[in-house]
Parts: structure tokens; C-alpha cells; sequence
């Protein structure tokens, strides 16, 4: 006893005194490197406008994205590699998770320079607040696509809208009425207030889902994922960059939920997302935007991601869901 | 007869259950420890999460994780202090020092959602502290505090009167004999609670959703300066710490070793909880050792 | 009432002084955070029923939680049956453990008890919440799903998870209570040829009954109020469960799943803030439970 102790005490002391060691090293190399940085320093979050204007060969200032937690991790991986560029190395561009709906109130209220979202803000911003979507500006940088996905032991391959919506609904509650083994169908939907719910809602069934009693609801597509790949007879929806062979995916009318489907329209399960600005961007803020939407991240970190480019996309959106070419 | 027979079948009863119980934590533990004692490496331990590509560390968590538990110690201790002297040695027994015990009570059994989402509201909304590590640690210095009110009124209490009285005797003030008398003897337990309650902290996620922020900006490790928006000191950056990376992690990782990275995170925090705990009991033999000059 | 009165120094004086505002400023900070947190969550919750004009009997009561349909439906009552179906069946489940586990560390083995047991479950209350979830969700659900009909996810599910959770504070509650009893109630019934169990079963825990409940109380608080564990084991489904294994809801899960995605001062936003006045309000609730207890067993 007396033994561990004494070892515990050592590692303890040894850690500590390396802690203090490094601390002091650094601090006084510390001089040089933060000279670039003290002029905009203090970290603070409202600094954005003021600090840009008066360098005026290279933009500095810091920006905070918050929201959606489907667009975080690109976002999160844009924002590294726009702070490495020479061009940029002025600007701090820190991105926050917290969900669509704080994404949007956070900027509306001016506490973010963007706000991520994974809906129109016109629908979220309802009745008595519809004013507020209209001051902001909408930046679309990606498309998401949503795949129906199965338990592995569903032989369905294909699932028609009309059968998408009574399983949705509670009409059908077993496999074997979509033509699949006779399986309890064990709904795994989003919450209502799922920015991927809506868009599944609206363009795959083109009507609300209901929270038939027994439906489990995650707003993770990690566990979503998980429980559909464990529980039997399972059905659920995720982003394709979630898709692996745990799960199966089936089709939407007898399409495949492709990339290549989803920019030249024929499959409709996609949703834009969104960055938000409170009416025109300042300089720095569409500095970031105009690099999000460059050749270089479209075609290199979005598609890595699993997102899809939105400068590929043939067909367009607007808030009310109708498509154009 | 009868009754020793009870007593035998409701000893060994209690036995097994005691026994089910540990075996329970201990398989609990070692379940945890095991799955994820393959992952730690140093370089697990020291380096940047990757979103798409495996081998991603933990490194900016891990320091977040501590340095968000300094911060709000900075803030808890002393207020913790004084508010626990004072309610062991200012507060007349009467009507407000009841409240004042109520809402300590009240307070130290809030759900942290409700914490976190107050925090939301009024400390990164109204206060415009915005996601950051200062935010959290007050959403945090709101669980610890009572926590540590309640620690060091009954360690106070606990001195014993003939020391408090000798020194009142001697013609030191009330204040001076708290400060140099009665504190240092109360020390060990001060010591060994506040360890107690820095692992429970540590573990902290609901709370911190909403206010430190689920990102971890760009950290330069060579910057001390505090003022520096890359500086790891910076108290106003937005902060992830290690348990909220496990959430993040488990619900929207893209990593493909998601969850062996959750696996190994999930150790990390329970060895550091062991880690306080053992050192809270190691300390705070030492610190009385060394008060009471006993051997 | 005390020696420093005036005709001491001034140094001791303003010294007596400076400590006295500094302790009473750290209680008016702690007056003030509560008083800051009521108020806020309050001004939040109500709006509900003041800019949305929900009925406080139809939240309470209400079967449908439809948020965002037409019209849309605020009844909470899944949720509020779903926290307290949990957070008892949690304590049920922790509290005959966590007496047992208490009656071996202080009656039986004291020694193996304080040396070894005590630290374990000191260890356990140190356990994260959010380990707490990804264990239950990687061992339990799998399990339940396995032995019984269902999804696995479900309140019996978030139970068990509970009950693990809130073990140490029930243990080290009635540890304490029934190592402080006085020395000589064993003893006394030792000497009329009483038997271990007959002294445990028939004086000690009676005795310190009110303190092992203050225990279970506070172990049962501790569940009402844990969100992410349950969230994630639960299924969230916002429906009064059919079975202990079926998707169910609570207060906290619902919580944690949709104040990131609601619009700030949205109506579904204002209700979920009245799940949190409500969350609130039970905390209150049970400290006074606590309370009652307390006063009974110092009697």
C-alpha cells in the first residue's frame, strides 16, 4: 500500500515538475510568435467588423460559426485549413456545434458572424418571427443527401414513396406488406426537430412522419446507425457519409441514393446546408464563405466528407422546395 | 434454531449481494479500462482529433479537460471558503441562515441540463461570453460550489473548540484565529473533498453542451500568452472537453475508428478519476501529517 | 459577543471587518446565483402559457407532444410518467442493493468494507455520465434485446443504467447513517440474545430508517435529473410507454434532443423550457422531502 503510494507520489511530482519545466520554456519563446496576433488579441467574439477595416492589404479578424452539428465537421475542417493559408493567417475562424436552431437564433441575435444550419432559416423563423429570417443572408456551401437504410436481415431492396409513407405512418408494421420476411418494423426516426427529419419529411414521404408509439428517436446519426444495424427489422435514415456495410441501404423508387443520382436530380432525398450571415458579410466573414465555395474545397474536402458540391449541382432549391434546373 | 438459521441464510444473502455489487463495478471498470487501455499511446494522448482520417488524439480535450477544472477551481474555492466560514462561524442560527442552508441544498442538486441550459441563456447569451471555456467553467462553478460550501463548513466545524477558544484567548481576532488556526486544521478534509468533487467535474458533459461548446479551435502549444486567440490559456475560446468529445464522438464521429477513440477517451477519464481519487486520500494524509505534526 | 470589541487596535478591527464582508459577499454570490437561476428559467418556462397561451392543465395533462404540427401540441404528461417511471424503478432497483452493500461495509465485515468496498464505490459515483450512456447502450440495450420481447431501448433500460448510477449515493448515505448509530443499540441487543440479523433487521435498520430514505430520495433525485445516460438508451419516443421495454421519453431526454435544434423564443422552444421549470420545481420538491426526513430522523 505504502509502495503504490509512494510510486503515485513520484509519477505525480514528475508530471508536475515536467508541466512546470515546459511552462517556463515556452513562456520565454513566447515574445516573437505572438507579436502578429496581440493587435486583434483578447479573443473576443463581437471583435469581427471593427478590427478588419483598418488593415487594408490583409484581412484579419475572427470570426465564430456556430449550429448545425451536420456541418460542423467540414466546416471544422475548412476553418484549419483557411487559418494555414498565408493569405488569411490574420483571421481566427472558430466553429461550434449546438444544433441548427441555436446556429440561427445566434446569429440573428449577432452573437455569431455565421450561423450553420441545415434548413432554410424561413423554416425555422415561424409566425411572429418571420422578420428575422429576412435579415439574414443565405450562403449555401454543400448538399447533404439522406439514404433509407435497413437492419441487414430486410431483404427489401426498394421502397416506394406510398410505402415509405405508410411505414412512416404507422400503417405498416411489418415487413412482409412491403413485400420483406415477416418482421416486426421497428421505426428508428429523428426528433421533430431534426433539420434532417424535416428534409427527409419533405421530400422523400412529402408528408409529416408520426411518432407512432414504440418509433425510437436519436438525433445522432452514430447511434441512429448503431441501433439500426443491431436491432432486427429496424428502418432508419442517414447522411451518406455515414452509410458503411453495417447497415443496408435501400432505394427510393428504384433509384439509388448516389452522388451522381442526387446532382442530376434524380434522386430527391438532399438538402442544402446553410451558412447564415446577418445581412451582407463583412470582408473577413466572405474572405471564409468565397474560400468554403472555391474550387479546391467543393471538390477536395467536401466530397471527402461525404457531402456533395453544391457548385455541381444540376438542379436547384429554394425555401419552399421547389426544384429548377 | 430457527432464528440462527435467519441469520445464517440473511448473512449469506448480504454476502452475495455485497459480493454482485463489486463484481458489478469492478467488471464495470474493467470493462471500460480494458476496451480502451489498447487505444492510449502517447500519441493518443497528445495529439489533434482528425474528423475523416483514423488516428486522431485527443490532445486539445485532455489539456481543455484540466484546464477547465483549474478555471473553475479559481472561481469555486474562494467563494466556496468563504461562504462555508461563514456559515460555520458568522451565521446566527435563525430564519436566513435556514434559507441560506436551502439553497445551498437547492443548488447542489440541480440537474446539470438545467445548469448547462441557464448557462446557454444568461452566461453565452445575455452576458455574451459566446462558447467558451470561461462559460463553462461558471456553469461548473455552480455545481462545485455548493459542493464545496458544504465540504468546508463541516470541516470548520469539525476543529476542535479548545483550539478556536485558546486562540480567541490569546487575543486573536475572530477572522485571524479562521485564517491561521481553525483553516490549517481543517485543511486535510478541505483538501481531500475539493479532489473528491474536481473528478466528479472532470467527468462533466451535459452542462458544458451548452456553454464551453463542442469544438476545439486551432491550439498553438508554443503561445502562453493568455490575450492570444490561439493561446491554450485563452479563457474566452470555446473549449471540448474530454467528455464531451466522447459524446460527440459516439453521436456524430466520422473518424473510422470512432468508437475505438471513444473506447480509449472513456479509459482516460476513468484513470483520471482513479488518479483523483487516490491522490485526494494521499494528500490529504500528507497535508495532515504535516498540520498535526503527528507521525 | 466577541473579545475584539472596541478597545482593540485598528488593524484588528478593520481586519474582523474585511473578513466578515468578504464571507458574507461569497454567500450573497451563491444567494444570487439561485435567485438568478429561478428567475431566468421561470421568465423562459412561463412564457409558454403567457405568449403561447398553452394551459398549464394541457401541458401537464396532455397525451400528444406535436410541437411543430397543426395545431400544435404541447401535453407533456408522456415525459413527466416517463422521468418518474425511471427515476423510481431506478431507486427500486439501487435502494435494497445499496442498503445491503451498506448493512456489509458497517455491520459485517467493517474491515474488508472501509479498506476496500468504500473506495470502489467512491470510484463509481466518480464515473462520467456519458460513459455511464455508451456502456449501457453497448452492454445493457444489447442484453434486454436479446432476453426479452422488444427494442431493448426503453425504461428499463435507462433504469438499470440509472440504478448503477445512483448506487454509491444511496451506499454512502446509509453508511454513514448506520456506522453513526449509538454504540451501545448493537451491543444492548446482542446482550437479550438477539442475532445478527434480528439486530440488523429489527433495530438497526429501523433506526436509521429515515436516513436510509434520505438516501434513496437523494439517489432518486440524482436520476431525475441525469440527461445524457437516459438519452441515450432510452428510444425518446414522446409516447407513454406500453412496456418496459418500448421507446419512451423524459424530461431531460427531451431536453437534450431538441433545445440545439429549436428556434430561441420559438414556441417549441418556450415549451422546452417549461420542461425545465418543471425539472426545476421538482428539485425543489424533493430537498423538501429531504428535509422532512432529515427532521424526522433527528427526533
Amino acid at each position: 500500500m505504502k509502495k503504490t503510494l509512494l510510486l503515485i507520489a513520484a509519477i505525480v511530482l514528475a508530471v508536475g515538475l515536467a508541466a512546470c519545466g515546459s511552462k517556463t520554456n515556452n513562456s520565454g519563446t513566447t515574445g516573437g510568435s505572438t507579436s502578429t496576433n496581440t493587435q486583434n488579441g483578447g479573443g473576443d467574439s463581437t471583435a469581427g467588423g471593427g478590427s478588419a477595416a483598418d488593415s487594408g492589404t490583409k484581412l484579419s479578424g475572427s470570426i465564430l460559426a456556430a449550429g448545425s452539428t451536420a456541418l460542423q465537421p467540414l466546416a471544422e475542417q475548412v476553418s484549419k485549413e483557411f487559418m494555414a493559408e498565408p493569405d488569411y493567417s490574420g483571421i481566427t475562424v472558430q466553429v461550434q456545434g449546438g444544433g441548427s436552431g441555436t446556429g440561427l437564433t445566434q446569429v440573428a441575435g449577432g452573437q455569431v458572424q455565421i450561423g450553420n444550419s441545415d434548413i432554410f432559416a424561413e423554416e425555422k423563423f415561424k409566425d411572429a418571427d418571420a422578420d428575422q429570417a429576412k435579415a439574414l443572408v443565405d450562403h449555401t456551401v454543400a448538399v447533404v443527401a439522406m439514404a433509407t437504410v435497413v437492419n441487414k436481415d430486410v431483404t427489401v431492396d426498394n421502397l416506394t414513396k406510398q410505402q415509405l409513407v405508410d411505414i412512416f405512418t404507422g400503417k405498416v408494421t411489418n415487413w412482409k406488406d412491403v413485400g420483406g420476411p415477416d418482421e416486426k418494423i421497428t421505426l428508428v426516426n429523428r426528433p421533430s426537430s431534426s433539420g434532417t427529419r424535416a428534409t427527409y419529411e419533405k421530400f422523400a414521404l412529402g408528408t409529416k412522419s408520426e411518432d407512432i408509439p414504440g418509433s425510437i428517436q436519436e438525433d445522432a446519426s452514430g447511434t441512429v446507425k448503431k441501433l439500426v444495424s443491431e436491432t432486427k427489422g429496424a428502418i432508419g435514415y442517414l447522411a451518406l457519409s455515414y452509410l458503411d456495410d453495417s447497415v443496408k441501404t435501400v432505394k427510393y423508387e428504384g433509384v439509388d441514393p448516389t452522388e451522381d443520382n442526387v446532382i442530376t436530380g434524380k434522386y430527391p432525398v438532399w438538402a442544402y446546408e446553410h451558412m447564415y450571415t446577418k445581412g451582407e458579410p463583412a470582408p473577413e466573414v466572405k474572405a471564409f464563405l468565397d474560400y468554403m465555395m472555391s474550387d479546391k474545397i467543393q471538390n477536395g474536402d467536401v466530397v471527402q466528407l461525404g457531402y456533395i458540391p453544391v457548385t455541381k449541382m444540376q438542379v436547384k432549391r429554394d425555401a419552399a422546395g421547389s426544384v429548377s434546373k | 434454531m430457527n432464528a440462527k438459521l435467519a441469520d445464517r441464510i440473511a448473512t449469506a444473502v448480504i454476502y452475495a449481494i455485497s459480493g454482485l455489487i463489486v463484481c458489478v463495478l469492478l467488471g464495470l471498470l474493467g470493462y471500460i479500462v480494458i476496451r480502451g487501455i489498447g487505444h492510449i499511446s502517447f500519441h493518443f494522448l497528445t495529439a489533434e482529433p482528425e474528423t475523416i482520417k483514423a488516428g486522431g488524439g485527443i490532445g486539445p480535450q485532455l489539456f481543455n479537460s484540466v484546464f477547465l477544472l483549474f478555471l473553475t477551481m479559481v472561481i469555486t474555492i474562494p467563494i466556496g471558503l468563504g461562504a462555508g466560514i461563514y456559515m460555520s462561524e458568522y451565521a446566527k442560527p435563525g430564519r436566513i441562515t435556514d434559507g441560506i442552508r436551502l439553497i445551498v441544498e437547492v443548488l447542489s442538486s440541480f440537474p446539470s441540463i438545467v445548469v448547462g441550459l441557464f448557462g446557454l441563456l444568461v452566461i453565452v447569451n445575455v452576458f455574451g461570453l459566446g462558447f467558451s471555456l470561461l462559460s463553462g467553467a461558471l456553469a461548473l462553478a455552480v455545481f462545485n460550489l455548493p459542493l464545496m460550501v458544504r465540504l468546508t463548513e463541516q470541516a470548520v466545524r469539525g476543529v476542535p473548540r479548545e483550539q478556536k477558544e485558546a486562540s480567541l484567548a490569546l487575543g486573536l481576532s475572530r477572522w485571524k484565529t479562521i485564517v491561521s488556526v481553525m483553516l490549517p486544521i481543517a485543511m486535510p478534509n478541505i483538501v481531500t473533498g475539493t479532489i473528491l468533487a474536481a473528478g466528479r467535474v472532470f467527468g462533466e458533459a451535459a452542462a458544458l453542451l451548452f456553454t464551453a461548446g463542442m469544438s476545439s479551435p486551432r491550439l498553438d502549444f508554443t503561445d502562453w500568452n493568455p490575450l492570444s486567440p490561439f493561446s491554450p490559456l485563452n479563457p474566452m475560446r470555446p473549449a471540448e472537453t474530454l467528455a464531451v468529445h466522447i459524446w460527440k464522438i459516439n453521436s456524430e464521429g466520422l473518424a473510422p475508428d470512432a468508437s475505438q477513440i471513444a473506447a480509449g477517451a472513456s479509459a482516460v477519464l476513468i484513470l483520471m478519476v482513479l488518479l483523483f481519487n487516490l491522490g485526494a486520500r494521499w494528500i490529504g494524509r500528507l497535508l495532515y501529517r504535516k498540520f498535526t505534526a503527528t507521525k | 459577543m466577541e473579545v475584539s470589541g472596541r478597545s482593540s487596535f485598528k488593524p484588528h478591527i478593520v481586519e474582523e471587518w474585511v473578513g466578515k464582508v468578504y464571507t458574507i459577499l461569497c454567500v450573497f454570490v451563491l444567494v444570487v446565483t439561485i435567485a438568478a437561476m429561478v428567475y431566468f428559467v421561470a421568465s423562459r418556462g412561463l412564457s409558454t402559457f403567457i405568449t403561447n397561451g398553452v394551459s398549464l392543465a394541457g401541458l401537464l395533462s396532455g397525451l400528444k407532444w406535436d410541437p411543430d404540427g397543426d395545431p400544435a401540441l404541447f401535453g407533456a404528461l408522456p415525459f413527466i410518467f416517463g422521468s418518474f417511471a425511471t427515476s423510481l424503478l431506478a431507486a427500486a432497483i439501487a435502494a435494497p442493493l445499496g442498503c445491503c452493500a451498506a448493512v456489509f461495509m458497517t455491520q459485517i465485515l467493517p474491515g474488508v468494507g472501509k479498506k476496500f468496498m468504500q473506495p470502489v464505490i467512491e470510484l463509481l459515483a466518480g464515473i462520467p455520465s456519458v460513459v455511464f450512456g455508451f456502456v449501457g447502450l453497448s452492454i445493457v440495450v444489447p442484453v434486454l434485446r436479446a432476453v426479452f420481447p422488444g427494442q431493448g431501448i426503453g425504461i428499463a433500460a435507462g433504469a438499470i443504467v440509472l440504478s448503477i448510477m445512483i448506487l454509491p449515493t444511496i451506499t454512502t448515505i446509509a453508511a454513514d447513517a448506520l456506522a453513526s448509530l449509538p454504540f451501545g443499540l448493537r451491543e444492548g441487543s446482542f446482550a437479550l440474545g438477539a442475532t445478527r440479523w434480528q439486530t440488523i433487521w429489527r433495530i438497526v435498520i429501523p433506526t436509521a430508517l429515515p436516513s436510509l430514505l434520505t438516501g434513496v430520495v437523494l439517489g432518486m433525485s440524482r436520476a431525475f435529473g441525469e440527461a445524457l445516460a437516459v438519452q441515450m438508451v432510452i428510444g425518446n419516443a414522446p409516447h407513454i410507454p406500453r412496456s418496459l421495454f418500448e421507446s419512451a421519453s423524459t424530461l431531460t431526454s427531451v431536453i437534450t434532443l431538441d433545445m440545439g435544434n429549436t428556434i430561441m423564443g420559438s414556441a417549441h422552444n418556450n415549451a422546452l423550457w417549461s420542461l425545465a421549470l418543471i425539472l426545476l420545481l421538482m428539485t425543489f420538491v424533493f430537498v423538501f422531502v429531504v428535509r422532512m426526513l432529515e427532521r424526522r430522523s433527528v427526533r
